[in-house]
């Protein structure tokens, strides 16, 4: 079935509102050469209008003048809603304060995929604008028909066009219900550099008032009237089998509606919250299960993944002929198993009401989510509506789409009723999807002008995304009686990459070869973490390039200039060396670091420099500041940009010095905040200094992941410098360091 | 029946006298402000403050609160009218997700009602218990900071016009 394009199928007038809804669905009605034609047309076409080409799946206009901004992505906590306001109120001219936005929802929404990949301003940043641009030039061509006046003579301010002689017409008065309804063009008029009001200001995030007053702000805090509360008991470790339960006791305790057994899927509903969760504590006591001892020694993680059957992928094959070395390198890197840890566990909520499920989720991507959930229900997607609402931080592929699930499986067992379904905390820590454990080697050599001369680059990764996809990829689907087979993990291909993102070196080397070891046995459950494999790629490039730097005696920020032809890139790495004071002196005990990437080598550029703390005797290490500068191409909202960054640099500090999921043969065995620490406030740095490098008429360039590379790179640098220990195996913790030190 | 005060309101409550406060909050009163974290009282995200220290709602047993104030974040403003605390936040745009936010408001807001003139490290040492996954922790010690000087400020002029 084609997918490639979709065309408004359906529209109808909501009852008492006036708005239009338009559904999208795939229809193979066009021609070939229709199809192909309108294909060729919408590759033109800017962003997300590319799938989603009419205007008004973008912008609406109601007749009193308020508008209606639509976005296939969802809100993170990143400021996305904030953003996509500003772009689309400062291009169509209108109050900031008359817009709304309405975020993925497949019944409202057009399908943009997952909100992953720091891809929401490329994508929907940038078809929202072009699409605002287009509504604008529509309306003023209709008041040049209304004020019989010539087009150059018309202006648009405060949601109104504008004549020479005063007179005006509001957006509501020019709009009417086809008007908007047309394909999108190539090219728009977008607003001069000079004439833009929002985009590239500090406006105050349109969610943070709710969530410090206690305003219903997240899908745990929805209730419907009658909504039920659901818990599920998960089997202890991959694999297990339930061979007994007897529900009949829990099934008699206070408020309990129902216990669901389906093959390994286990879970209660209850009238109240903790009645479930009491009801699911006894539910899980009373289960058997039979586990079987198949994860690998986590002492031998390293030599396991080496030995695991790979697919052996050249991402990069520009070798030069052989010459003469004057030194060289070669080092090994490693990093664990690492958790997104959201604060809040995973909820959603779910009712089956005729013959039709509504979904709402914090999941990443409503309309894979959709589908995903359809299969594990044997309905056709379009009797599943997933909605998205706000969750607690996710940081890529959490346990959101596995709750969405278990909320639906139960849903359908009880019809007409709203089932909230929240993870427990250790559910949360041993059931979510990690950022894979990964290994990588590199060896290079220097010639004798100080020169990286040929560079030789090997990582053993498995896949960075097992998403849904189908119900095989969902902890239900795989868990009840008629499992669904889990999908095939394969490899994000280049130049995005999954495991190899960011493993192709940015700096000109007069030869390099970069190797792609894809692992598909997974013995542990993984997925998409903030940057994918970008975190341990450049933490390793960027160690490694400190490590040539000394062997070349040459200054870390100067050997890296020396191979950065880039000006975008080299502004960056200069800018962050200045601010921090690199040639400073530092406090005995500390020590100095940087590190700088491309995400991706296509999106934002993040140089980061941290001063580091070293304390022999313990081997505490702390960063004590960090500075960074980024170049994100043109910026909609400074502080938004700026929060993100920050923010990166904090959490990678944290995955960095503290973080690795352990396990023994059975069970996952960081299951809370006890077996699996995060930084704390003692550990937070004095300060955290970013600078901006704003591009305007650049390409917006996706930002949010840009910093866990260079974050964690700088401060092993840092960490280096301070106390002589060179660490290769994440996380640094205090007793690698002391060893390393005593070493 | 267990008689609870909650922002200054009371309640008699029908759940069970052992049921974690957390959860009588959010399921019976509908207040969204306490979070479920852990579960465990080792993340914070349900801070309310109990006679004006910060206690984690999550382990907390309502038998244990009868005659005692609680408040949450829900208590220190509104959307409309919010209070000094909530108004330093919102000034330092101190949130990405938010999720942990309202328990660090509550055990800011207990350490500053104690004592408004704080120090840096006492911010700190004082927010140790609460975890924060977005990295915002940076905004919320300026944050906490702002909502200081605003306490100081409100009691100044409060003071001035008792004289």
């Amino acid at each position: 079935m084609r997918k490639d394009y979709i065309i408004v199928s359906r529209r109808r007038v909501l009852a008492g509102t006036g708005a239009l809804v338009v559904s999208f669905c795939s229809v193979p009605l066009l021609r070939a050469q229709e199809a192909q034609q309108s294909r060729d047309d919408a590759q033109q076409l800017p962003g997300s209008l590319k799938t989603a080409p009419f205007l008004d799946s973008w912008i609406r206009i109601n007749a009193d003048g308020r508008i209606t901004v639509f976005t296939g992505k969802a809100e993170l906590g990143q400021g996305l809603k904030t953003a996509l306001l500003q772009i689309a109120a400062d291009e169509l001219d209108v109050p900031f304060a008359w817009t709304t936005l309405v975020t993925a929802d497949t019944a409202r929404t057009p399908n943009e995929g997952f909100t992953s990949g720091s891809h929401s301003m490329q994508d929907s940043g940038t078809a929202i604008r072009h699409a605002a641009a287009q509504v604008r030039e529509l309306l003023k061509a209709q008041a040049v028909e209304r004020l019989a006046v010539p087009p150059q003579s018309l202006r648009t301010e405060n949601a109104s066009v504008v004549a020479e002689d005063g007179r005006h017409l509001s957006y509501g008065e020019l709009v009417s219900e086809e008007l908007l309804h047309v394909r999108a063009v190539a090219t728009s008029e977008l607003k001069d550099r000079a004439a833009l009001k929002l985009i590239g200001t500090a406006v105050e995030r349109v969610d943070i008032p709710a969530k410090v007053t206690g305003g219903a702000a997240y899908v745990q805090d929805l209730r419907f009237p009658g909504m039920l509360h659901g818990r599920v008991v998960r089997p202890p470790s991959y694999g297990a089998q339930l061979r007994s339960v007897d529900t009949g006791a829990v099934e008699r305790m206070p408020g309990v509606i129902k216990a669901i057994r389906d093959g390994n899927f286990l879970a209660v509903v209850s009238e109240r919250e903790y009645q479930c969760v009491t009801a699911m504590r006894a539910l899980a006591a009373a289960a058997h299960w039979e586990e079987k001892a198949q994860l690998p020694r986590q002492q031998e993680l390293t030599s396991f993944l080496l030995r695991l059957p790979s697919q052996d992928i050249a991402i990069l094959d520009q070798r030069g002929p052989a010459q003469a070395a004057h030194k060289t390198l070669a080092a090994t890197y490693s990093r664990p198993y690492q958790a997104h840890g959201s604060i809040g566990p995973s909820c959603a909520v779910a009712r089956f009401e005729d013959n039709a499920l509504t979904v709402w989720t914090h999941t990443q991507g409503v309309y894979p989510d959709r589908a995903a959930i359809a299969q594990l229900l044997g309905t056709p997607p379009e009797e599943v509506r997933c909605i998205h609402v706000e969750g607690s931080g996710c940081y890529g592929h959490n346990g959101a789409d596995d709750a969405a699930a278990d909320a639906a499986l139960i849903a359908r067992e009880i019809p007409g009723r709203a089932i909230r379904v929240q993870w427990m905390r250790e559910q949360e820590h041993a059931w979510e999807p990690y950022g894979p454990a990964m290994l990588t080697k590199v060896i290079a050599s220097l010639d004798g002008s100080g020169k990286v001369l040929d560079w030789d680059y090997a990582l053993w990764s498995n896949s960075h995304t097992e998403r849904p996809g189908g119900a095989g990829a969902l902890i239900a689907g795989q868990t009840i009686a008629q499992p669904f087979p889990k999908p095939a993990p394969r490899p994000i291909p280049q130049p995005e990459g999954g495991g190899d993102r960011n493993a192709i070196p940015i700096y000109k080397f007069a030869s390099a070869r970069v190797m792609h070891h894809f692992l598909s046995d997974m013995p542990v459950r993984v997925s998409a973490l903030r940057s994918l494999g970008a975190y341990m790629n450049v933490f390793s490039i960027e160690s490694f390039m400190d490590e040539h730097a000394q062997a070349a005696g040459s200054d870390p920020v100067e050997f890296r200039l020396k191979h950065l032809e880039d000006e975008r890139a080299r502004a960056v790495v200069t800018t962050a060396a200045e601010r921090f004071g690199w040639s400073q002196r530092l406090a005995t005990g500390h020590g100095r670091g940087f590190a700088f990437a491309r995400y991706k080598n296509l999106a934002a550029y993040c140089a980061v420099a941290i001063e580091s703390e070293v304390t022999p005797e313990t081997g505490r290490a702390r960063a004590v500041r960090a500075v960074a500068a980024v170049d994100a191409g043109q910026v909609i909202n400074p502080d938004g940009l700026v929060n993100q960054i920050e923010g990166g640099i904090i959490q990678s500090i944290s995955w960095t010095l503290y973080e690795q999921v352990t396990f023994d043969e059975r069970r996952i065995t960081t299951i809370d905040w006890s077996t699996y620490p995060i930084l704390r406030f003692n550990a937070v740095p004095d300060s955290v200094e970013v600078h901006v490098l704003d591009r305007p008429g650049q390409p917006f360039l996706g930002a949010g992941e840009a910093t866990q590379g260079p974050a964690a790179a700088a401060l092993a640098n840092a960490i280096a410098n301070a106390s002589g220990a060179r660490l290769r195996d994440l996380p640094l913790t205090r007793e690698r360091i002391k060893a390393a030190i005593a070493a | 029946m267990v008689k609870l005060t909650i922002n200054g309101q009371q309640h008699e409550v029908t759940a069970d006298p052992d049921t974690p406060l957390l959860y009588v909050l959010r399921d019976e009163l509908a207040l969204n402000g306490a979070k479920f974290g852990c579960g465990l009282g080792q993340c914070g995200a349900c801070t309310v403050m109990v006679d004006g220290k910060a206690v984690f709602s999550c382990v907390t047993p309502i038998l244990l609160l009868e005659g005692r104030q609680v408040t949450t974040v829900e208590g220190l403003g509104t959307h409309d009218n919010p209070g000094p605390m909530q108004r330093a936040f919102i000034a330092e745009q101190a949130a990405q997700c938010g999720y942990c936010i309202a328990g660090m408001m509550m055990r800011a807001q207990a350490l500053l009602q104690d004592n408004p003139a704080v120090s840096d490290a006492d911010i700190r040492a004082a927010l140790q218990p609460n975890l924060c996954r977005c990295g915002t922790h940076m905004r919320i010690l300026r944050a906490v900071r702002r909502a200081a000087r605003l306490m100081q400020t409100a009691d100044a002029g409060s003071a001035s016009k008792n004289q």
